[in-house]
């Protein structure tokens, strides 16, 4: 079916800048995959690479069980959304959504019906007579999503499908698009710089840096797992804690503290390894009372989030920082200890920053 | 109270300062008067003269009459310069038209080495390459290309001069459509003639048609280029004719010239206010050469 | 490589470079237009700018040192004469005169005349009425956009000696302004001819200074001199370059005079333009008139030529 799988793909742009750099990927049939990057890393180059937008320097790609690295774009049967959206500013909303099967030379009336039909499908009834320009920002995306359903397509391609709605309509958006993929179970690719976006829509992501994949894994694996320092700090809406930290015995030394090894690391270090100990925010408690193997520390900010507040701890210089419940927020200053959940933290390399994991990692 | 002891300097300063500025005020309307009357006064006798019953020269409250107007049909040349005027104008505006798009457009889009180079380097030759410059050259270029004394040296000739400038307009209209419009079409299967049918020339359309507006007025009114390369008085666009009106031995027939004038002004008075209601007439001020 | 045939092509089992140079047929611009299609594109706009805009240019390097004529046995077998008109011109009276009067005439109308009148418009309009402002706008733009020809008749029916509006509103009797002050009757049409463009240009020049500046002027005490001083000259320096040079190129090259004096009476309002118009397409002297053709495209080379260097330098900044 609709699989896609690159081999060896190179992206290079005059001037010898590569965006895309050796990748050997495949995209399951059926799946939401995301592409998950800082700006400039080469996510969106893929993505229109995928497309045929940009022609591919050297490697292949396949689509399905064809070689589409030669074919243009409109031969690909991939529908596209676009960041911008690029709704035809002069043509009615019937007529963008049908503009795929026009070029099909589907006839008008059936056309039509099936625009009537999909935009029905994507709570846009009765504005199908209007022009772009009269919708709102939630609709003109939606319009975009249906022009992309009707030409009906083995591979979807969303650019930053959401980032140009306002916060609180991209999460109803959000929603809305995994359930029509799920619905329609079309292969789909999206490229976002949201790491929220791409956990919440996600079944893999892909993680890209200067043109490489760093990790790709399921969003629980890139969140809990991440393959090194810059995806564990890239992923999580709070920052992942990274600290300098030496082994010692059983322990590693960080921020005038002791704390256990992690488990997961346990066989692959050796007493006097330089390491990166890494924790997530949302994996240190609080505790007033002093505990074995924690980090102790005064509260120096708490930033109230909601429902929890972020704890920025100085510990002998060190900053770490954790989500504490409301309930268990500090006063500023008090004196108290962060207590680390031990199967949780990680071991990065030192020099490398790659993730130190005990059972030769299979990758994830 | 000791404010009332401490106010009293102060509203002497008050009062200089109330001077002064009722003096600059009152400069400012003198100066702005002064304004109002020297760009009104030539454009009056325009919109009085056509209604007299016996124009003259000097400025007179019309007694209302079409008569002029009447005069002027019956002028051998006057309509027949106005028909050229728009056979040259609108020839020269479609030349423009099409040929600036198709450049413009490749241009915009597609890397072609030393494309930027080119179009500096064009736009600076025609700017100092003015059909004043260069009026010795045209004309015996087309001598030699025996096209004297026909539109199409005229429209060529000008074609040719408002070209660089008119790409240069509308490269910079197309780098700043977004290229997604097109890509979009191009995912669904668009070749990319249909792509420039759908998509391209209608996103287009206001670039098109400030050119198409810009290129005629630049022809309409412009002298030079056709008196010096048509020759007999029936191929006359209107801008000459109105010379010849009245340089012409004898004395100037005042109905005939009163009308004349004033229907030749009123299409670019027209498009003038077509263009400044769509766009604001600060746009047609960036593009009147 | 151990390729046999061509045909034998299974796209799996080629290596993954051999493919490189087949990858052209995937056109990367946004329509799909490719580098072919593009040239036949721009091909046909830059046959018609080359034909009759850079050749024209290029020829008068040849035609200013023939003796062409425009009737006679010259106009059938130009000779060679090398650099005889260029010398000629620049010994000639009536050429040096004419310079002169050119460069009266642009720093008259363009540089005094249309830029202090223009920004002086556009500064005073900053804070009138929306009424006052349209009726002044509107009517400077008047004077730009109606039909040279027409406008320069309204300027004979204006300073007629007899019946003129001028004379009779100044009383100043049957003064025959075109032949007493030739040179300042031109100036003054030139300047109701050109004021617009610098309007404009000032105008939306005014507008993007930063309001917040002006105000701080105002807060701190400043009158109009020092405002326009310390806050807007510093601001629109690059404007008023801008405005600058396109005018003294524009009216360098106009051409619009002669429809009011035909460079008369005698040569007192011959400049440039009408100078070449007169040499070369009246008395016939081509070659001549091809000669000083291409004095004036340097000139106007020259002024281009500082445009674009002040252009850059505001761009660097």
């Amino acid at each position: 079916m609709a699989e896609i799988t690159t081999h060896q793909l190179v992206k290079e742009f005059p001037g010898g800048v590569r965006a895309v750099d050796g990748l050997d990927l495949t995209i399951a049939d059926g799946e939401f995959f995301a592409l998950l990057g800082p700006s400039g890393c080469g996510k969106t180059t893929l993505l229109r690479t995928i497309a045929g937008l940009e022609a591919a320097t050297k490697g292949r790609l396949t689509i399905g069980d064809r070689d589409v690295t030669e074919l243009p774009p409109g031969k690909r049967d991939v529908a596209m959304v676009f960041q911008d959206y690029a709704l035809f500013p002069h043509m009615s909303v019937a007529d963008n959504i049908s503009y795929p099967l026009k070029i099909q030379r589907v006839p008008k009336s059936s056309r039509h019906a099936t625009a009537a039909e999909t935009a029905d499908g994507l709570a846009l009834h009765g504005l199908i007579d209007r022009r772009p320009g009269q919708l709102s920002g939630g609709q003109q995306q939606r319009v975009a999503l249906a022009r992309a359903v009707a030409s009906n397509p083995t591979v979807f391609l969303f650019d930053e499908p959401l980032s140009n709605l306002d916060a609180r309509l991209r999460l109803e958006a959000r929603t809305f698009l995994k359930r029509l993929q799920r619905d329609l179970g079309v292969t789909t690719v999206f490229v976002t710089h949201d790491q929220a976006e791409a956990l919440a829509l996600a079944d893999r992501i892909a993680i890209m840096k200067e043109g490489r994949i760093q990790q790709i894994g399921s969003p629980r694996e890139v969140f809990a797992r991440p393959a090194n320092t810059f995806v564990a700090s890239f992923v999580g809406s709070t920052p992942m804690n990274l600290h300098t930290a030496t082994v010692s015995g059983e322990h590693v030394k960080v921020a005038g503290s002791s704390v256990p090894i992690p488990p997961s690391a346990r066989s692959r270090v050796s007493d006097g390894d330089e390491v990166i100990w890494g924790a997530r925010p949302e994996y240190l408690r609080w505790s007033t009372e002093p505990v074995e193997d924690s980090i102790e520390g005064s509260a120096t900010i708490v930033e109230n989030l909601g429902a929890a507040a972020l704890v920025t701890v100085d510990a002998g210089g060190t900053l770490i920082q954790l989500v504490v419940d409301e309930d268990d927020e500090p006063e500023m200053g008090a004196r108290g200890w962060v207590v680390p959940r031990i199967d949780r933290t990680l071991l990065f390399d030192g020099a490398s920053g790659e993730l130190i994991l005990d059972d030769t990692p299979t990758s994830p | 109270m000791t404010t009332t002891h401490e106010t009293t300097p102060m509203k002497h300063r008050d009062a200089v300062g109330i001077v002064r500025t009722t003096l600059a005020k009152i400069g400012r309307y003198v100066f702005i008067g002064f304004v109002i009357v020297f760009f009104a006064l030539p454009v009056l006798w325009l919109v009085t003269a056509p209604f007299d019953q016996a124009p003259a020269l000097r400025l007179s409250v019309p007694e209302f009459t079409l008569q002029n107007f009447q005069v002027l049909i019956d002028n051998p040349y006057a309509l027949r310069s106005m028909w050229n005027s728009v056979i040259i104008a609108v020839g020269t505006m479609a030349i423009v038209l099409v040929l600036a798009a198709l450049a413009a457009y490749a241009l915009s889009r597609v890397r072609v080495p030393g494309r930027d180079i080119l179009l500096y380097s064009l736009l600076l030759l025609s700017s100092i390459v003015t059909g004043t410059a260069a009026m010795v050259p045209i004309f015996v270029l087309i001598t030699e290309l025996q096209l004297i004394d026909t539109y199409l040296a005229v429209v060529l000739v000008m074609a040719g001069g408002l070209l660089p400038a008119a790409i240069f307009i509308l490269k910079d209209f197309m780098d700043n459509t977004p290229k997604s419009y097109e890509e979009s079409a191009r995912v669904y299967g668009a070749s990319p003639l249909q792509i420039l049918r759908h998509v391209v020339v209608p996103i287009a359309r206001p670039g098109l048609a400030t050119i198409a507006v810009w290129g005629v007025v630049q022809v309409w009114g412009n002298f030079l280029i056709p008196f010096i390369l048509l020759r007999s008085p029936e191929q006359f666009p209107g801008a000459v004719v109105m010379f010849t009106f009245y340089t012409e031995g004898g004395q100037p027939n005042l109905a005939l010239i009163s009308a004349f004038s004033l229907l030749f002004s009123i299409p670019v008075v027209l498009l003038y206010l077509f263009v400044s209601r769509r766009y604001g007439f600060r746009f047609y001020g960036g593009i009147k050469s | 490589m151990t390729r046999t045939s061509p045909t034998d092509q299974e796209p799996d089992e080629q290596p993954v470079v051999e493919t490189a140079p087949k990858r052209r047929r995937l056109d990367e611009d946004a329509a799909g237009l490719g580098r072919t299609r593009a040239s036949a594109f721009v091909a046909p706009a830059l046959v018609l700018i080359g034909i009759f805009l850079v050749f024209p240019a290029l020829w008068t390097l040849y035609l200013g040192v023939t003796n062409w004529q425009l009737t006679g046995l010259a106009a059938a077998e130009p000779e060679f004469v090398g650099l005889d008109n260029y010398i000629d011109a620049l010994t000639n009276d009536r050429f040096l005169d004419s310079v002169f009067r050119t460069l009266v005439f642009v720093l008259g109308s363009a540089l005094i005349g249309q830029m202090v009148l223009g920004f002086t418009i556009a500064w005073l309009m900053r804070t009138a009425g929306k009424t006052l402002r349209g009726i002044v706008e509107t009517l400077v733009l008047m004077g730009w956009i109606l039909p040279a020809s027409v406008i320069a008749w309204l300027w004979l029916v204006l300073l007629d000696r007899r019946e003129g509006t001028l004379n009779s509103l100044l009383g100043t009797g049957e003064t025959a302004w075109l032949l007493e002050y030739p040179m300042q009757s031109i100036i003054a049409f030139n300047i109701f001819n050109g004021t617009a463009f610098a309007m404009l240009l000032f105008s939306s020049a005014l507008a993007s200074i930063p309001p917040s500046q002006l105000e701080t002027a105002r807060m701190s005490g400043a009158g109009t001199w020092a405002t326009l001083r310390d806050v807007v000259f510093p601001n629109i320096r690059g404007h008023i370059l801008t405005v600058m040079l396109l005018v003294t190129l524009w009216t360098f090259n106009v051409f619009t005079p002669f429809l009011l004096t035909q460079g008369g009476p005698g040569q007192e309002t011959e400049i440039f333009p009408v100078l070449i118009y007169r040499m070369a397409l009246e008395t016939g002297q081509l070659g001549r008139g091809a000669a000083f053709s291409l004095i004036m495209i340097v000139i106007n080379l020259a002024i281009a030529l500082i445009y674009l260097r002040v252009l850059r330098e505001r761009r660097q900044k």
